[in-house]
């Protein structure tokens, strides 16, 4: 029994060294080699200056710019999180109300039910970065006012948000969606 | 379409892959020659000699099962310390304070017991060092455990008359070194690929494009997700866990992590398959396990594409990610509570009812629906042995399973498995339900308050570790019960499967005949399932109809809370 005891001492050594240094210090080695921006968290920068990441959703409310999923944690990622209402909590029903209101007035939608869901219910890391096609295409109208865009332009900014959808990986793998950050970063230079 | 082809994949490369890994674990664990040796060998020599092993050395139960307990005890202490210490620490680029003690024995038994569950949120709690040294071992070392485990039951069901059930610090190494490193380093460069950080640099500022200022997490995080779903742990390096798009940026490392959180579980069978020298017996336990997943998995997306007259939508997706969508929300949320990983990628909380329920029943069935990286296996070998009991009485037979006699030690044995978690969420659930400090944590009214409070004690008994993630759980109320409910979910299984693998060594192989009752066919299938059900239904039904069955129609009617 005193034998195991010493085994097991120096065996959970043994482990915390192989598994807890050099596998995570060798994995960050190849992943520096081999992906230095995705390792390190696919930022973006404009001018030499650090605007966010690529996959880390930012919020948008403003009416010149495609508006994000609405977020828990209001975009702030330390710590991610969800509301976790739960499917018959009242308040989730007053939110999604408020939030299907607030997305037809503002994109002049006549049937609330025709709202893309992600634009009425908060995400689960509250950091999606993005949201579907049909809603970028919805709010084009809104944003193509308040920016004084003519007829060629909105045409223009159309194709844009064509462009960017992502379709589902390899074509059958997840979701259509289109990345709000990177389109918002496109649409400031245009 | 799309949403088909995806689960006809999913499931097809399942039923593919698993007697491949099956095999090659076999091998790994039989000592014979396999396609690692000649990369890793010196290694596992080195592991040897550096930790006083004799690897030829054969344990009986008592002491198998006295290495298991003590090596557990260590790592629990040393996990416990690091985070109590953190701050005098290196490696804490944020300046993290030390963390409480309540929320340190919770999340020290909760790594070490496989479950992973998260009272903890990683961003803003631990320390690089602590997730690197403290998680990312116990993700290995809590999974080579499970396996280790299953191997002793699985040697003494085989065995005849000896007490040799393998030598457990070997069975460690060689699960550690041949399956789960290999594997994780495979899948930390793919996850890497798809843009999930593995970095030791510090946070950073970013400046959005409204103005505000956003503070983005980084960390070595994609070395520790690849174990955590491998060794069914689920415990997130940030507090969304695969919800998290750095954890988890694409639909294809979202298929990546959701195949390797079952895969091993699902060799294991096909393992056990090569010990008996059956593939049929391993057959039936598979053919089992897919039934009940499927079945699952067909409720879940039923009631979750259902319609919701409370918010008037069909296919909600609170707590979902737009880049996976229902479909893989829903599949993630099956798989992973039937496996006992319990890692999410959509928020449990936010479910349907019905599919909240299903996530809830996997985990109170015990995770024996391929469950755990061996504590799947050797969980439902339990249930296989009250099985041919209860077929056994039914006919007036002895019960026999693979010609072991089945006698009233072993019965005993594989009642108290039966009941240890039951007890626990049963129990843990009444208590918190009566006492101010188990309701103040709640974040839904309600029959859905009630279904948080189950789901949470389910979870810590089953070790799975998922939560309806609305339940404040920092308390340290909720960090001591769930603790302990995390202790006998996985030790008071684990002391009497040993306990049966020592006895069951000990007994002659009687030979088939024509009077052998027969664990290979379709009539054992069907009746190890209805036993399955029927048991997890009479304990779980009355306070299931009392959580997410009575909400399911109160959502119908319109009614909220």
């Amino acid at each position: 029994m005193k034998t195991q005891t010493v085994i097991a001492l120096k065996f959970l050594l043994v482990m915390t060294i192989l598994c807890g240094i050099v596998y995570p210090l060798l994995m960050t080695g190849v992943a520096q080699l081999s992906f230095p921006s995705k390792a390190n968290g696919s930022l973006i920068k404009k001018d030499g200056k650090i605007i966010g990441s690529e996959l880390i959703g930012q919020k948008f409310d403003s009416t010149i710019y495609f508006w994000s999923r609405p977020s828990a944690i209001g975009y702030n990622p330390i710590p991610s999180g969800a509301s976790n209402y739960g499917p018959t909590s009242d308040t989730l029903r007053k939110l999604v109300e408020a939030r299907r209101q607030l997305f037809a007035k503002m994109n002049s939608i006549e049937n609330v039910l025709s709202i893309p869901k992600e634009m009425i219910f908060t995400s689960g890391s509250g950091l999606d970065p993005h949201i579907s096609p049909e809603a970028a295409l919805m709010q084009v109208g809104r944003i193509s006012l308040a920016r004084h865009f003519d007829k060629n332009q909105q045409e223009k900014l159309l194709e844009k948000v064509k462009e960017m959808t992502e379709a589902p990986q390899f074509l059958f793998l997840g979701e259509q969606r289109i990345n709000v950050l990177l389109l918002n970063f496109a649409l400031d230079k245009m | 379409m799309n949403e088909a082809i995806q689960l006809i994949l999913f499931l097809g490369l399942l039923a593919v892959l698993s007697p491949l890994l099956g095999k090659f674990m076999a091998k790994v664990f039989m000592g014979e020659k396999h396609m690692m040796k000649p990369v890793l060998g010196w290694l596992e020599k080195l592991v040897y000699r550096l930790s006083g092993i004799k690897s030829v050395e054969e344990m009986n139960w008592k002491t198998y099962l006295y290495a298991v307990l003590l090596f557990n005890l260590f790592g629990f202490v040393f996990l416990f310390v690091l985070q109590m210490l953190q701050s005098y620490l290196p490696l804490n680029t944020e300046k993290l304070p030390n963390v409480s003690w309540h929320l340190s024995f919770n999340t020290a038994m909760s790594f070490t017991t496989n479950t992973n569950w998260q009272s903890y949120s990683g961003e803003n709690t631990l320390s690089y060092l602590v997730q690197m040294l403290g998680l990312t071992v116990q993700n290995f070392v809590s999974a080579a455990t499970g396996i280790a485990v299953v191997l002793a039951l699985i040697r003494g069901l085989t065995r005849k008359t000896t007490d040799a059930l393998g030598n457990f610090w070997t069975d460690m190494t060689r699960g550690v070194l041949y399956v789960l490193l290999p594997l994780s380093i495979l899948l930390t460069i793919a996850l890497v690929s798809q843009g999930a950080v593995q970095t030791f640099s510090h946070y950073v500022k970013a400046t959005t494009l409204q103005g505000p200022e956003q503070v983005i997490p980084l960390g070595p995080a994609a070395s520790q997700i690849a174990i955590k779903q491998l060794g069914t742990n689920g415990g997130g390096f940030f507090n969304a866990n695969s919800a998290h798009p750095f954890e988890n940026p694409t639909p294809f490392s979202n298929f990546l992590e959701l195949f390797s959180i079952i895969i091993i579980s699902a060799g294991l069978v096909f393992t056990f398959g090569h010990y008996m020298k059956s593939k049929r017996q391993a057959r039936a336990i598979f053919i089992t396990m897919f039934a009940l997943f499927a079945l699952g998995l067909a409720i879940s997306l039923w009631a979750e594409y259902g319609h919701n007259n409370m918010l008037n939508v069909s296919g909600s997706m609170e707590g979902k990610e737009a880049r996976f969508g229902v479909m893989n929300s829903v599949l993630w949320s099956v798989t992973t509570t039937v496996t006992s990983n319990g890692s999410v990628n959509a928020m449990h909380d936010s479910l349907s009812p019905i599919s909240g329920m299903i996530a809830m029943f996997n985990l109170m069935l015990g995770e024996i629906i391929f469950g755990g990286v061996g504590s799947g296996l050797y969980g439902i070998i339990i249930f296989i042995i009250l099985t041919v009991f209860i077929a056994g009485l039914m006919v007036g037979r002895t019960p026999e399973y693979l010609g072991k006699k089945i006698e009233a030690f072993e019965m005993k044995m594989t009642i108290l498995a039966v009941l240890a978690p039951a007890i626990v969420i049963k129990i843990f659930s009444a208590i918190a339900c009566s006492v101010p400090a188990g309701l103040s944590s709640l974040n839904n009214a309600g029959p859905h308050g009630l279904s948080e409070i189950l789901y949470a004690f389910s979870s810590a008994a089953g070790n799975n570790g998922s939560a309806f993630g609305g339940l404040n759980a920092n308390t340290v109320f909720y960090n001591l019960m769930i603790g302990f409910g995390m202790l006998i979910g996985r030790f008071g299984i684990i002391v009497p499967v040993m306990a049966i693998a020592g006895s069951m060594a000990e007994k002659k192989i009687t030979p088939v005949s024509s009077g052998t009752f027969r664990t290979d066919n379709w009539l054992f299938v069907m009746l190890l399932i209805g036993v399955i059900l029927i048991v997890g239904g009479l304990t779980f039904f009355p306070a299931l109809a009392l959580g997410p069955i009575v909400e399911h129609f109160l959502m119908n009617l319109g009614i909220g809370f």
